[in-house]
């Protein structure tokens, strides 16, 4: 439907059924249209490595530390879930914000003379919201996968000898590479598509290529527009998840 | 030759429970050494000890005469080969066998070389592009070893590593392991709970029950002369006959049930001096002969069990004092084969029974 959608012409209340590719030329030619792409897929693919960043050493030390409480530390870690997501985004306003807790924070720690602007109502906002949000995704693949880790290779590792170090990016990093392209994938689809948080913290300078479909189908009508740049970032996200499915393939190889 | 590995009073407890109840131990250069026991009894623990990965409660382990107290498994002169094997999945043969030698600073060329002798010696040549997963059982057994013995520890620990195998590929790479061993002259000591494996392959065998060397022996001292019932038990099987002391002045001379009076050379006594003693004597140094035999020392028995071995057969026989009597007899050219009730007579070897103090 969306994608027959997208080859017509909207005329305010009239749907001209007669095939045009002009949407898909008007979607990647115009400025505003490529930069909301390249935004959005600058801010998730962030978020996605920043939030594997966070999510791994979690998931390590749940995996390698947690000894018989690894349960109760995966249910401490879905706790932010038990509120929405909507209202989890709302209080970052409340963090970040003008005269939010960080900066009277900082202010009252006098690391600062006047409250920070770049971190509310911008891309950075986005980016930490998600970051946030997204993050107890990514730790149980990278999780399940360190946990699939046969604790003898550790010894292995240690007796043909590696220090921890070697050991890691030797043996635990590449052996967890699949939970880590698996969290990727998982963070970074979603993201791309995400339009409540950018409408919450992004300001105009955060507004993703959601919020613009949003504001084509509803206030600007124009629902071919807006069905052909869902088809268009659909095409995008599932170009850059098989890029990255084939960097796990690469790592499952060998299993 | 030096003592290469030495444990010195070693305690190792996990909780409550302890695995390594105070074991000293010499191990000398070059030596084939097994740790033998039931499962329980410490002596994967004792291994783990001396590779490092674990830290001994109290007690010290040396190696070539350094002690090993806060030395990281990495910066230890041993390596191990793996119960599981522990082959790196996301690495070929190749890899798998190079991997340690990647920590030295060789030049890539030499270390290709090492690698390919280190299959050539396990019987891998030409598998070193073959991934690990397409590996059998008995080949990630070989890659394990090829790993280990390239990077020259002057220790090699092996954790019970043939247990994996099927009994044909096991005996066979019992062998090859004893080879390998003297063509390398590297220490090996092994684990295993397989009493016959411990005999064949190894030059000494120490025992262990409850975290303790039971006893410490060579392969025939062990099962000719086990200083204990316990030991004696474990390693192959023994018949155990009461005994009361009459004199033990030079020798040991018993009244036993079965046998009657007996004379026991002090090298065969084992344990505290007391009244009575127990003796044990094994399966073959007892012989059956038919009913209608005439010599000196018979004694006439029934027998209530045939299990047949292939080329041995085992009786149980029952006496008028005693109710069952193992005796395992070769089935070679000639053996006359007894079944179940019939009549017959013993014969046994009295020099090979052992005292054991009670």
């Amino acid at each position: 439907m969306m994608f027959l959608l997208s080859f017509w012409t909207q005329d305010y209340l009239i749907l001209d059924k007669t095939f045009t590719l002009n949407n898909y030329i008007e979607a990647f030619t115009q400025p505003v249209y490529q930069l909301l792409f390249s935004r959005s897929l600058y801010i998730s693919l962030t978020v996605t490595f920043f939030t594997v960043l966070l999510a791994y050493p979690m998931a390590y030390f749940i995996s390698f530390y947690g000894g018989n409480r690894k349960a109760l530390w995966l249910f401490l870690i879905t706790i932010p879930f038990w509120t929405s997501y909507l209202l989890r985004m709302f209080l970052w306003k409340v963090i970040l914000g003008y005269n939010g807790v960080l900066n009277s924070f900082l202010m009252w720690l006098e690391m600062i003379s006047e409250p920070l602007t770049f971190i509310l109502y911008n891309s950075n906002a986005v980016i930490i919201a998600l970051t946030h949000g997204w993050a107890p995704f990514a730790i149980l693949p990278i999780f399940v996968s360190l946990e699939k880790i046969d604790r003898s290779l550790l010894e292995a590792s240690r007796d043909l000898g590696d220090g921890p170090i070697k050991q890691f990016f030797r043996v635990i990093l590449p052996l967890s590479m699949p939970g880590v392209v698996g969290a990727a994938l998982i963070i970074f689809i979603p993201t791309v598509g995400d339009y409540i948080t950018p409408k919450l913290v992004g300001g105009t300078d955060g507004l993703m290529i959601a919020n613009m479909i949003q504001v084509q189908f509803s206030k600007a009508n124009n629902a071919p527009l807006a069905a052909a740049l869902s088809v268009s970032s659909l095409i995008i996200v599932a170009f850059i998840s098989i890029v990255f499915v084939l960097i796990n393939k690469k790592y499952l190889r060998r299993y | 030759m030096g003592k290469l590995v030495q444990v010195k009073n070693v305690f190792k407890s996990f909780g409550e429970i302890n695995a390594v109840n105070g074991v000293s131990l010499d191990i000398e250069e070059g030596q084939f050494y097994s740790l033998l026991g039931p499962s329980g009894c410490g002596k994967t623990t004792l291994l783990r000890l001396i590779a490092g990965f674990e830290k001994p409660t109290s007690g010290q382990v040396f190696i070539d005469n350094t002690s090993m107290e806060g030395i990281e498994p990495n910066l230890r002169p041993t390596n191990m080969v793996f119960q599981n094997y522990a082959i790196f999945p996301h690495l070929n043969v190749e890899e798998n066998v190079a991997y340690g030698l990647r920590n030295k600073r060789e030049n890539r060329t030499k270390q290709n070389k090492l690698v390919d002798e280190a299959l050539e010696l396990v019987g891998l040549s030409g598998l070193n592009k073959r991934s690990a997963n397409a590996l059998s059982g008995g080949q990630k057994q070989r890659v394990a070893l090829a790993r280990a013995l390239i990077l020259k520890p002057k220790v090699l620990l092996l954790d019970e590593p043939l247990s994996a195998l099927d009994k044909k590929l096991r005996e066979q790479m019992q062998s090859e392991l004893r080879h390998l061993q003297r063509a390398v002259g590297i220490t090996f000591i092994l684990v295993t709970h397989d009493q016959h494996e411990a005999l064949t392959m190894s030059d000494r065998v120490a025992v262990m029950f409850d975290g303790k060397v039971a006893q410490e022996a060579s392969p025939r001292d062990l099962y000719e002369l086990p200083n204990s019932q316990k030991v004696a038990s474990f390693i192959g099987e023994m018949t155990f006959i009461d005994g009361e002391i009459i004199d033990e002045n030079k020798n040991l001379k018993v009244q036993s049930e079965i046998f009657g009076q007996i004379t026991i050379d002090k090298s065969r006594v084992f344990g505290q001096s007391s009244k009575s003693v127990v003796l044990g004597i094994r399966p073959e140094k007892i012989a059956i002969v038919p009913k209608t035999s005439r010599s000196k020392n018979l004694v006439s028995g029934k027998i209530i069990d045939v299990s047949y071995f292939g080329e041995t057969t085992n009786y149980k026989v029952s006496c008028d004092t005693i109710e069952t009597l193992t005796i395992s007899s070769q089935n070679s050219v000639g053996q006359l084969s007894y079944s179940v009730g019939e009549e017959i007579q013993l014969r046994a070897d009295l020099d090979n029974i052992i005292a054991f103090s009670t």
